[in-house]
């Protein structure tokens, strides 16, 4: 604290900087870009900084960095729309929003989700900077005390909220998270780089899958399909008039709500190695456990997005430390940010252990643009809500295929491969197995982010600590047992315990009906087959890579032993128990068209792209679903596909991108955007 | 498949044809004209590492340098350790000059080590710059204090945990320089990156590390003034004739060499010796390359590397450069030819010495 006295004159040096009226321009500037690439699903901070890096060098450092907080602050507040109007997670950031903003755009109160949701950013993200103004002078010493066993219970702990997420059968959410925790370990290993359900002959395993990609296909694709299946507008009702002005009050009735959450944002982003992904779960879990009717959650509850919205922008203000302060990125964004920064000017800020001494004047100008930031995004998004929340009233049918072009698009990023396009397709029809039969896809998801982190920091604590128990018994245990670890073990235990008393009462995927045995069963058995397979596999990597293998072994043995169980209650219960979920039965009436015939318009545009490529193959989709399965003229459909192509296009030319290519490709050389 | 890639082949050597055919034509001009062009520098890591800063802060002064100003882009393709990428450049031929790769030690470690995802060649491509670069090691107070009372011998018994990202990475040649100190170090992997070892260092969990020059300038200096780490020794620079000399950007620090010359059991002479340097040489001085593709024509390659020239010869870049890439020598022509060869030609006594050290010590089974 002995940096008080410079820091007050800082941070009016700090105010004095921002309250220009061209700083304030470029702020809003990058704000408005921010926003449309957070309202597109799968594209956040990195395709935006992205964007902005080419102009970055030389730049005034003040109006770059205005121009790239902007950008950054507020794509976890944009991509609230996408997570509310479309069921699909618009980034890492708010998957926790869809549990139950989605089911409020289906009953019409989308506006009033979105406006409740964008207070709750903006609250968070105010609150983040008040809190790192002060927090940041004595940072340094705190996030130190986060060492590995400290960094892997937070991990744990952010596991645990799988049991308030489990669903109606927790067990059935428990094997979901180890299915989670298995994707997370294909490819190679980060301790010996042994390769796990992959080979080199399929590099594209081998790197693993990427997040993009997996909560595209587990919420997105599955909620495109159902939709499109029943053939309606989103909203299954008129939108409920005046709904933006309910939703600022449905915020301030929660307020204390949201300020818990949103420290609980600002401290977990704090941490750096977490990346803040798990914020919005974490937010999530604490938002059930501490409400006192429960029975709502997952069905359009206000103060399930007030939490999680809550987080999200308030972590963005976190993980501004570890990347000031240590010159550590939080996220991928943040590593883009770091590089960035150091082309502004004549490279006088070097973001890193010197910023605080050095720039502490522009580090205090960053934590309140940020927040500065949250204030005009919320504004507009505001503004907007009410106008874009009426999609929610268009036949989906026209709104898929553009849906489809994006999401396809935005996991295209991910690796730039055709790969890609499969995964998403796999990762869906998985995704879209796991809503019909009422497994938990927040679990899985929560096991996939997971997994990673679980696994390295275990296998390196493990070897920290037997190096710290040659030295000594005494040292070891301090190590592993430090004041912060046993509070975070009394912490996870008690959110189990809670977890799993209350889950019964909260369906992350709604109520359903029970059909017969057969399907689920089915279904089981393929679940127990991939986690046999798992285990087989790990078992084969020799003994010198041990490390790569004790992870998926343990958890793929967790996942057979729930399922052996799993199979034998289903042996044992009547057709009409909860494990039978089935929601075919329940959406029969509903339901227009099958699952696989709408399915194979998006398999065929994926067989199309094989052989044609992206643009060429996704001309003949759009005309040819807009004719046939939405049924309007050829001269609406040419329209359309053209509308469709030409902003996609704009978006890969902006982003410099190609698209995937196919078998045409490689025999005749055609000029972007057909190469 | 094989039809595909028999097609594929065909398409290929017709391409080349048509590109000899049109270098002929070309021939007797002076460099190319890349006016209204884009030029598109292929990254094979991700928007976030170290070759993306790289690339980012060329890419401007490369644009305003060359003939006719076109826009550079930065692509990045990242996948598979950047041998994905890589192996996409060499199935790319040369067509206008618009197209670039950027390389760095990362792919060189596992074409060096026969990794078998390895499909391109080094030397089917054309070299137009060489970045170097540096390391530090430095170790914590306490035993820093016992290193200068009795040199590396004296905490030959500690147990050192140490931050990798991997033993075949460009750790590789901090790994085996403290092992031929006798050090007894245990990587502990799984780290995202080298500022990750370096906070497993500040929170006392690694008591041994190493930073590349940019890294430890912004990273450990801090460190070092407020008392919590002392530099060790650094990785040393090459100069003309291929000599281990000091680093010009710490030039108060000794070598690796001078450490090992002092400490016994630790030679600078045969196998153990030659396989270190010869992995430093690829890892560090000539770390980061930029190369035309295969069947670039003279004028293309003149007309790159005397972009790269002038970008180097503008008044401002010893302090641009120093601020953002350390203090390293920015190599062209003849002398990036040069750091190609020793980054890319490893004695074979080398590499299977290296290939059995990995198999022997960590387990790593390449082929």
């Amino acid at each position: 604290m002995d940096m008080l006295p410079t820091a007050i004159p800082a941070l009016s040096d700090a105010f004095g900087m921002i309250l220009q009226p061209i700083v304030f321009g470029y702020l809003a500037l990058g704000v408005c870009m921010g926003l449309a690439i957070g309202v597109l699903p799968g594209l956040g901070g990195i395709a935006g900084l992205s964007l902005l890096l080419p102009f970055m060098y030389g730049m005034e450092p003040l109006l770059g960095l205005a121009l790239m907080v902007g950008m950054v602050a507020v794509v976890p507040t944009s991509d609230t729309f996408a997570s509310v109007l479309m069921g699909i997670p618009g980034s890492s950031a708010s998957q926790a929003t869809v549990l139950d903003g989605f089911p409020m755009a289906k009953r019409g109160r989308a506006a009033r989700a979105l406006s409740a949701a964008f207070v709750s950013s903006l609250f968070g993200g105010i609150v983040g900077a008040v809190f790192l103004t002060i927090f940041i002078l004595a940072a340094r010493p705190i996030v130190l005390l986060f060492r590995t066993p400290e960094l892997l219970m937070i991990t744990v702990f952010g596991l645990s909220m799988v049991g308030i997420l489990a669903g109606r059968v927790a067990l059935k959410g428990i094997v979901a998270a180890c299915l989670g925790l298995l994707f997370g370990t294909i490819g190679e290993g980060a301790s010996s780089g042994a390769l796990r359900m992959s080979t080199y002959d399929t590099p594209y395993l081998a790197d693993g899958l990427k997040l993009v990609i997996v909560g595209l296909g587990i919420f997105a694709v599955p909620e495109i399909i159902a939709l499109l299946r029943k053939d309606k507008a989103i909203s299954d009702r008129a939108p409920l008039g005046g709904g933006w002005a309910d939703g600022i009050r449905d915020w301030w009735v929660n307020k204390w709500l949201s300020v818990r959450c949103s420290l609980i944002g600002v401290m977990v982003g704090v941490i750096p190695g977490l990346g803040g992904s798990v914020v919005d779960w974490i937010a999530y879990g604490h938002t059930v456990q501490t409400a006192r009717e429960k029975s709502e959650f997952g069905k359009g509850d206000v103060r399930g997005v007030i939490g999680p919205e809550s987080s999200n922008n308030a972590k963005e203000g976190g993980g501004l430390v570890p990347t000031l302060l240590f010159g550590i990125p939080g996220s991928g964004s943040m590593a883009i940010f770091i590089s960035a920064v150091a082309l502004l000017g004549s490279g006088q800020i070097e973001i890193g252990p010197s910023m605080l001494k050095f720039n502490l004047d522009f580090t205090y100008a960053i934590v309140w643009l940020l927040a500065l930031a949250n204030v005009i995004g919320t504004l507009i998004c505001i503004t907007a809500s009410g106008g874009i929340a009426k999609l929610t009233s268009i036949r989906f049918a026209l709104l898929a295929p553009l849906l489809f072009t994006i999401i396809s698009f935005a996991a295209f990023q991910s690796r730039q491969d055709l790969m890609d396009l499969v995964a998403l397709f796999g990762i869906g029809l998985l995704g879209i197995m796991m809503r019909r039969f009422d497994w938990s896809r927040p679990a899985f998801l929560i096991g996939f982010v997971l997994s990673d982190p679980a696994e390295t920091y275990a296998n390196q604590a493990v070897q920290i600590a037997n190096s710290r128990f040659r030295k000594g018994f005494n040292e070891g245990i301090e190590y592993i047992f430090s004041p912060i670890v046993i509070v975070l073990i009394l912490v996870t235990l008690a959110a189990i315990v809670v977890g799993l008393r209350q889950a019964k009462n909260i369906s992350p995927e709604g109520n359903i009906q029970s059909g017969s045995k057969r399907a689920p069963l089915i279904f089981l058995l393929a679940i127990l087959g991939y986690i046999v397979a798992a285990f087989w596999n790990a078992s084969l990597i020799p003994d010198f890579s041990s490390a790569d293998r004790v992870f998926p072994r343990f958890v793929a043995f967790v996942g057979i032993i729930g399922s052996i169980i799993l199979f034998v209650q289903m042996m044992m219960n009547p057709e009409a128990h909860a494990l039978f979920s089935d929601r075919e039965k329940q959406d029969s009436d509903s339901n227009g068209y099958g699952l696989w015939p709408t399915l194979a318009w998006f398999a065929g545009l994926l067989a199309l792209t094989s052989l044609l490529g992206f643009i060429l193959a996704l001309a003949a989709f759009l005309v040819s679903f807009i004719v046939i399965r939405a049924g309007k003229s050829i001269s609406f459909a040419a329209v359309y596909a053209a509308a469709a192509i030409v902003f996609i296009c704009m978006l890969a030319y902006l982003l410099n991108r190609d698209f995937p290519a196919g078998l045409l490709q490689s025999l005749v050389d055609l000029p972007w955007p057909l190469k | 498949m094989s039809i595909v890639n028999s097609t594929r082949r065909i398409a290929i050597v017709c391409a080349a044809a048509a590109a000899s055919f049109a270098t002929e034509t070309a021939a007797g001009g002076h460099g190319i004209d890349l006016e209204g062009k884009t030029v598109e520098w292929i990254i094979p890591f991700s928007e976030t590492g170290g070759s993306a800063k790289w690339a980012n802060f060329y890419a401007p002064l490369l644009s305003e340098a060359l003939p006719g100003n076109p826009t550079v882009v930065v692509k990045f393709m990242p996948g598979a350790g950047s041998t994905k990428g890589a192996n996409f450049f060499q199935e790319q031929n040369y067509e206008d000059g618009t197209l670039i790769f950027g390389s760095s030690g990362s792919t060189q470690f596992p074409y060096l080590l026969g990794d078998p995802r390895v499909k391109y060649e080094y030397s089917d491509w054309n070299v137009v710059l060489a970045s170097g670069t540096g390391g530090v090691a430095y170790l914590p107070p306490d035993l820093a204090a016992e290193v200068a009372k009795g040199g590396a011998s004296a905490i030959a018994g500690e147990d050192f945990i140490y931050g990798s990202q991997g033993a075949t990475r460009l750790d590789l040649v901090p790994l085996l320089a403290w092992e031929m100190l006798g050090l007894n170090v245990e990587p502990v992997f799984g780290i995202k990156g080298r500022g990750d070892g370096r906070l497993m260092f500040e929170r006392g969990e690694a008591n041994i590390d190493y930073q590349t020059s940019s890294s430890f300038l912004g990273g450990v200096v801090p460190l070092v003034e407020a008392g919590t780490a002392f530099p060790w020794f650094s990785f040393g620079a090459l100069d003309g004739d291929g000599n281990i000399v000091r680093d010009p950007t710490f030039p108060e620090m000794p070598t690796f060499k001078e450490v090992c010359e002092e400490t016994d059991g630790c030679e600078t002479t045969g196998r153990r010796w030659e396989a270190w340097k010869a992995f430093f040489v690829a890892g560090f001085p000539a770390q980061k390359m930029v190369f035309l593709p295969n069947g670039a024509p003279e004028e293309a390659i003149k007309t790159y590397t005397e972009a790269f020239e002038a970008v180097k010869s503008r008044a401002d870049f010893s302090e641009i450069s120093a601020k953002r890439l350390g203090k390293y020598l920015q190599l062209t022509g003849s002398e990036a030819q040069g750091a190609l060869a020793s980054a890319t030609q490893v004695p074979a006594a080398a590499k299977e010495f290296v290939v059995n050290w990995l198999n022997e010590r960590y387990g790593v089974a390449l082929n």
